[in-house]
C-alpha cells in the first residue's frame, strides 16, 4: 500500500507490541531449520562411529593448537579487513556521487565467483612472497569482501537517509555522521556480513593448500584424503562447528546492542548523494586498485594460460553446456535459498524470542562445514530413507547448494527485514489486509533489495562450488567449475582458462540485471 | 511525498522475477529426469542391447578418456565417467551403500581399493582377467586388478645439487646435510607407501625418527602435491624432491624441453625408498551390471588397453604381460624397486599414524 498513515513517530521497534507468532511462520521456520541441520546430524552420527576417544587423540596434539591458532588469527584479521572494505565500497556506491557507480557495483562482487585455484595461482606466479599468513590474508580478503559489500549495499539502499541529513543539520561532522548514523543503520548488515566472512574462513581449504598455509580445515582434509578416515574428519569438523558457534554467538551479542530501525514515516524517497568533492580522485584510485588486485590478477593468470598452450587436449563438454548448467543450478539455488530464508528472517526480526533466535542462529552453522560433509550427508539420508532416489540428480544438487549457502541468503534477507518498518505492515493489516496480502504487497517490496542481494550471494557462491558438486552432479553433466577443475588437475591450463573467465563473466550477470532493475525503483538515489 | 504510483509496477516486477527464477529452478529439476539416469534407472535399459556402466574415475583423465573410447568402440557398452579424487570416491561409495550408482572404480593407488576391499564393497575380479597381470600387482584376495605402475624417484635441479651429492637411500633423506634442500608432499597418496616401506624395513621407532628428520630438512618445502614439487624444482626454488617418476615426465610434456632442466635419479636398487605404486581397478559388489563391468576390467589389461596406457601422456608403465612402455622412460624391467608387496602397503594406516606423530600431517 502506498498510503502512509500519519502515525506518531515512535523511535524503535522495541516499543511495538509484538504480535503473537503466526503458526504457519513458525512451522515453516522449524521445517527449514530442520533441513539445514541435516549436515550437523550426519556429523554427529559419524563421530559417534569413530568413537570419542579417537577424537580426543586427534585433537590432543601440539600441531592442533598451532593450526587452531592459525585458523583463528586469520579469521579475525580477514573479517576486520572485509568489514572495512565491504562497508566502504557499499557506501561509496550507494550514497556518493562516485563516477561510474553502476560499473563498480557490478565489478565489485565478481571476486566471489573466481575459483581459489585461479586466484592463488595468479598471486603465487606474480610473487614468491604471497605465501603463509600474509599471503592468505591478502588472497582471502580480496576474495570474500563481497560477502560484506552485498548485504551492506542492500541495507543502505533501503535505509532512511533523513537521519544522516538530520545529523548533518544538527552540526555533527561528516565523519561522525558516517560513523554514528550510516554505520549504525547498516550495523545489522555489517555484522551479518562479518559473520559470513568468518564462517566461510573457517571452512576454507583450497586456497590455503595452494598458499601453503595450514589451518584446522586443512587438517580435516588430510584426514579425508590421506587417512581415508571420514569419521575422524567428521569428528574434527565438530571443532569447526564449535568455533562457528562462538562466532554466531558473538554476533548475537554485538547485534543486541541498540537496534535502530527506520524511523521516518516515509517508506522510500529520493536521497541526495554525498558529494565526494576533492576525495573523488583518491576514492576512484582506491576502487581501481581493489578491482585490479581482486579481478586483474586472476584474469591475468587465466589469459597467461590461454597464450601459453599446453599438453595434448582432453575431451570435455562445450563452454555453452557448462555455462547453461551453471546458470540454471545457481539461479535455482539462489531462488530456493532466498525464499527459504524469508520465514526465518521474518520470525527472528518480527517475533524476537528464544526460539526464533535459536532457529535463526542454528541455520548459520552449515556455512562453516566443509561442502564435502554436506554433500555426503545428503547422500547418506537419501540412501537411508529414500532408497537412493534423486541421488545425483539436478534436484538434489540444487537443494544441496541451497543448503550450503542458505546462511548467505538469510543474512541478506534479515538485514533488509530489520530496515523495513514493521509499522507499515501493521497499518496495512489494520486496514483489513490479510497476512499473505501484507507480505506480498508491503513487506516484499520493502525488502526487495535484500532479496536481490541474497539471490546474488547464493548465485555467485554456487558458480565456484566444487567439492559437493563433484559428488552430487548428474553423471555426464559438467558445470564451469567441474570442467575447469578437470582441465586444471590434468595440467591442461590453456583449456581450463576459458572456463575460469566465463565463471567471472557469469558472476557479473545477476548484479547487472538486478542493479538495472533497482535503478528504476522509486528509492533511487540521485 | 510518499512514493505512491510506481508501487504496483514494483510488485509486478518482483513477482515476475521470482516467477522467472522459480521457473528456472523448475527447469533444473525437470532436467534431472532427462539427463541423469542414475544407477537404478539405467538398470532398465541393461536388459536391452546397449548397456551403460558408470565409472568412478580417480585416474588421470587423459588416459581414462582414451581407454573408455577404446572400450566403447570394441564392445558397444557405454561408459559414463565421473571424475573426483579417489579418496572422496571411497567415502562416497561407503555412504551410497547398496544403492551406489558406480559399477567400476579406477584409482591411482591401491590403498583406495584396499580400503573398499576391507569394507567388503568389492566383487571378485574374473580369474582369467587377473591371470593376465603378474599376481604380485593384484589383490591377493582377487578383489581388485593392477593396471599400471609408477615408481618413486628423486627429482633434482642439477645447478643446485649434483647427482653424486644426492642421497642414494631413503634413510639418507633425513641426513642434516640436506637441510633446506629437500621437498616433500606428505599429504599426497604417493608419499605414504614410502613410509610404509620404511616401517617394514626399519620398524616404527626408527621410521618416526626418520620422519622427524625429513620434516626438519623440508622446512618450508612441505608441499601440497607432487606437481608443485616438480615445477618448483624445475624453477630452482628447491634443490630436490621426492616424487613419483611420472610427474617429472608430465611436467616435461607440459612445458617443453627448452625450459626443462631438472633431472630424475633413482634410489639404490631395492632401497625402501624405491617403491612401486600400482594403479588399479575393481568392480563394485553392488553393481547391477556385473558382466559389463567385468568386461571393462578385462579391457583395461588387454593388449589394446595396455597399449593405450603405454602411449598415453600420463607416463605410467603398463603391467599386464606383453606390452611395454618405450623411451624416454627407463624400461620397466630395468627398475629395481623394493620388493614389498601391495598387500603389505595395505591401506597405509600405520604410515599415516606415524606421519601424524611426526607432525607432518
Amino acid at each position: 500500500m502506498a498510503v502512509i498513515a500519519p502515525v506518531a513517530p515512535s523511535t524503535t521497534r522495541l516499543h511495538r507490541r509484538t504480535p503473537r507468532t503466526p503458526r504457519t511462520l513458525l512451522g515453516l521456520s522449524v521445517l527449514i531449520a530442520a533441513i539445514m541441520a541435516l549436515p550437523l546430524v550426519f556429523l554427529f552420527i559419524l563421530t559417534d562411529h569413530a568413537g570419542w576417544s579417537e577424537v580426543r587423540q586427534l585433537i590432543d596434539r601440539r600441531l592442533t593448537l598451532t593450526l587452531l591458532w592459525n585458523t583463528v588469527r586469520l579469521t579475525v584479521v580477514v573479517t576486520v579487513l572485509c568489514a572495512v572494505i565491504g562497508t566502504a565500497t557499499a557506501w561509496c556506491i550507494e550514497r556518493t556521487n562516485l563516477p561510474g557507480r553502476q560499473v563498480w557495483a557490478v565489478l565489485v562482487v565478481v571476486p566471489l565467483a573466481i575459483p581459489d585455484f585461479v586466484v592463488s595461482f595468479g598471486w603465487t606466479s606474480l610473487s614468491n612472497h604471497v605465501v603463509g599468513f600474509h599471503g592468505a590474508v591478502l588472497v582471502m580478503t580480496l576474495a570474500v569482501y563481497p560477502l560484506v559489500h552485498l548485504p551492506v549495499a542492500a541495507s543502505l539502499r533501503n535505509a532512511d537517509p533523513s537521519q544522516e541529513e538530520m545529523s548533518g543539520s544538527l552540526g555533527v561532522g561528516r565523519l561522525r555522521t558516517f560513523w554514528r548514523v550510516t554505520v549504525g543503520q547498516a550495523r545489522g548488515a555489517i555484522l551479518g556480513g562479518c559473520l559470513l566472512v568468518s564462517l566461510v574462513m573457517l571452512a576454507e581449504y583450497g586456497a590455503f593448500e595452494i598458499l601453503s598455509y595450514r589451518t584446522f580445515t586443512t587438517e580435516i582434509f588430510t584426514e579425508f584424503h590421506v587417512a581415508f578416515d571420514l569419521p575422524g574428519a567428521c569428528a574434527l569438523s565438530l571443532v569447526l562447528v564449535a568455533l562457528s558457534i562462538v562466532a554466531v554467538g558473538g554476533d548475537l551479542r554485538l547485534r543486541s546492542h541498540g537496534q535502530v530501525a527506520r524511523t521516518g514515516s516515509h517508506a522510500q524517497r529520493v536521497t541526495r548523494r554525498h558529494d565526494l568533492g576533492r576525495a573523488k580522485i583518491p576514492v576512484l584510485l582506491g576502487f581501481l586498485a581493489l578491482i585490479g588486485l581482486a579481478i586483474g590478477v586472476p584474469v591475468g593468470a587465466a589469459i597467461y594460460w590461454m597464450v601459453q598452450g599446453g599438453p595434448p587436449a582432453i575431451t570435455g563438454v562445450s563452454l555453452g553446456s557448462a555455462t547453461a548448467h551453471t546458470a540454471l543450478y545457481a539461479a535455482g539455488a539462489g531462488a530456493i535459498a532466498t525464499v527459504a530464508a524469508l520465514p526465518i528472517a521474518l520470525l527472528s526480526v518480527r517475533h524476537p524470542g528464544r526460539l526464533g533466535n535459536l532457529l535463526e542462529r542454528s541455520t548459520l552453522l552449515v556455512l562453516a562445514m566443509p561442502g564435502l560433509v554436506t554433500a555426503l550427508a545428503l547422500s547418506y539420508f537419501v540412501e537411508r530413507y529414500a532408497g537412493g532416489h534423486l541421488y545425483q540428480s539436478a534436484t538434489l544438487l540444487v537443494l544441496a547448494y541451497a543448503i550450503l549457502f542458505f546462511p548467505l541468503a538469510l543474512v541478506a534477507v534479515r538485514a533488509s527485514v530489520m530496515r523495513a518498518p514493521a509499522r507499515l505492515e501493521d497499518v496495512a493489516r489494520s486496514l483489513g489486509r490479510g497476512r499473505v496480502s501484507v507480505l506480498l504487497r508491503v513487506t516484499l517490496p520493502l525488502i526487495a533489495p535484500g532479496l536481490a542481494a541474497a539471490f546474488c550471494l547464493v548465485f555467485l557462491s554456487v558458480v565456484t562450488e566444487l567439492t559437493a558438486t563433484l559428488i552430487l552432479i548428474p553423471t555426464g553433466v559438467q558445470t564451469l567449475a567441474t570442467q575447469f577443475w578437470q582441465y586444471q588437475t590434468n595440467l591442461s591450463y590453456s583449456q581450463a582458462a576459458p572456463f575460469a573467465l566465463l565463471m567471472m563473466g557469469i558472476a557479473a550477470v545477476p548484479s547487472l540485471v538486478l542493479g538495472r532493475w533497482f535503478d528504476r525503483l522509486p528509492a533511487k538515489a540521485v | 511525498m510518499p512514493v505512491s504510483r510506481p508501487r504496483p509496477t514494483t510488485i509486478a516486477a518482483a513477482a515476475t522475477a521470482v516467477a522467472a527464477v522459480l521457473a528456472l529452478a523448475g527447469c533444473g529439476s525437470s532436467n534431472s529426469g532427462g539427463t541423469a539416469p542414475s544407477g537404478s534407472q539405467s538398470t532398465g535399459s541393461s536388459s536391452a542391447g546397449s548397456q551403460t556402466i558408470t565409472l568412478y574415475n580417480g585416474q588421470h583423465e587423459q588416459t581414462t578418456d582414451a581407454l573408455v573410447a577404446g572400450f566403447e568402440k570394441k564392445t558397444g557398452i557405454k561408459v559414463k565417467v565421473r571424475n573426483d579424487d579417489e579418496d572422496v570416491f571411497d567415502d562416497q561409495i561407503l555412504t551410497e551403500g547398496s544403492h551406489s550408482p558406480a559399477d567400476v572404480i579406477y584409482t591411482e593407488n591401491t590403498p583406495a581399493l584396499q580400503f573398499l576391499q576391507e569394507h567388503n564393497l568389492l566383487a571378485k575380479v574374473d580369474p582369467t582377467t587377473l591371470a593376465k597381470t603378474p599376481s604380485k600387482y593384484n589383490s591377493p584376495q582377487g578383489d581388485w586388478l593392477g593396471i599400471s605402475a609408477r615408481v618413486s624417484v628423486l627429482d633434482y635441479d642439477p645447478s643446485l645439487i649434483s647427482a653424486s651429492q644426492l642421497p642414494k637411500t631413503a634413510l639418507a633423506l633425513a641426513d642434516p646435510q640436506y637441510q633446506g634442500k629437500l621437498a616433500i608432499a606428505p599429504g599426497e597418496t604417493d608419499f605414504q607407501p614410502v613410509v610404509t616401506s620404511m616401517i617394514k624395513q626399519y620398524g616404527s621407532a626408527r621410521t618416526l625418527a626418520w620422519l622427524k628428520g625429513l620434516k626438519a630438512n623440508a622446512g618450508s618445502h612441505d608441499y601440497p602435491d607432487n606437481e608443485t614439487i616438480a615445477s618448483d624444482v624445475n624453477d630452482g626454488k628447491v634443490a630436490f624432491g621426492l616424487i613419483n617418476q611420472y610427474y617429472w615426465y608430465r611436467l616435461g610434456a607440459e612445458i617443453g624441453t627448452s625450459k626443462y632442466h631438472s633431472q630424475i635419479a633413482y634410489f639404490a636398487p631395492h632401497d625402501p625408498g624405491y617403491v612401486l605404486d600400482v594403479s588399479g581397478a575393481a568392480v563394485l559388489a553392488s553393481s547391477k551390471h556385473q558382466a559389463a563391468a567385468q568386461q571393462f576390467l578385462a579391457y583395461l589389461n588387454s593388449p589394446a588397453g595396455q597399449e593405450i596406457i603405454a602411449h598415453s601422456d600420463s607416463f605410467e608403465y603398463p603391467i599386464a604381460s606383453g606390452v611395454s612402455r618405450g623411451a624416454p622412460e627407463t624400461p620397466f624391467n630395468q627398475l629395481r624397486p623394493n620388493p614389498i608387496d601391495l598387500e603389505q602397503l595395505g591401506d597405509g594406516q600405520a604410515a599415516v599414524n606415524l606421519m601424524k606423530q611426526a607432525q607432518l600431517l
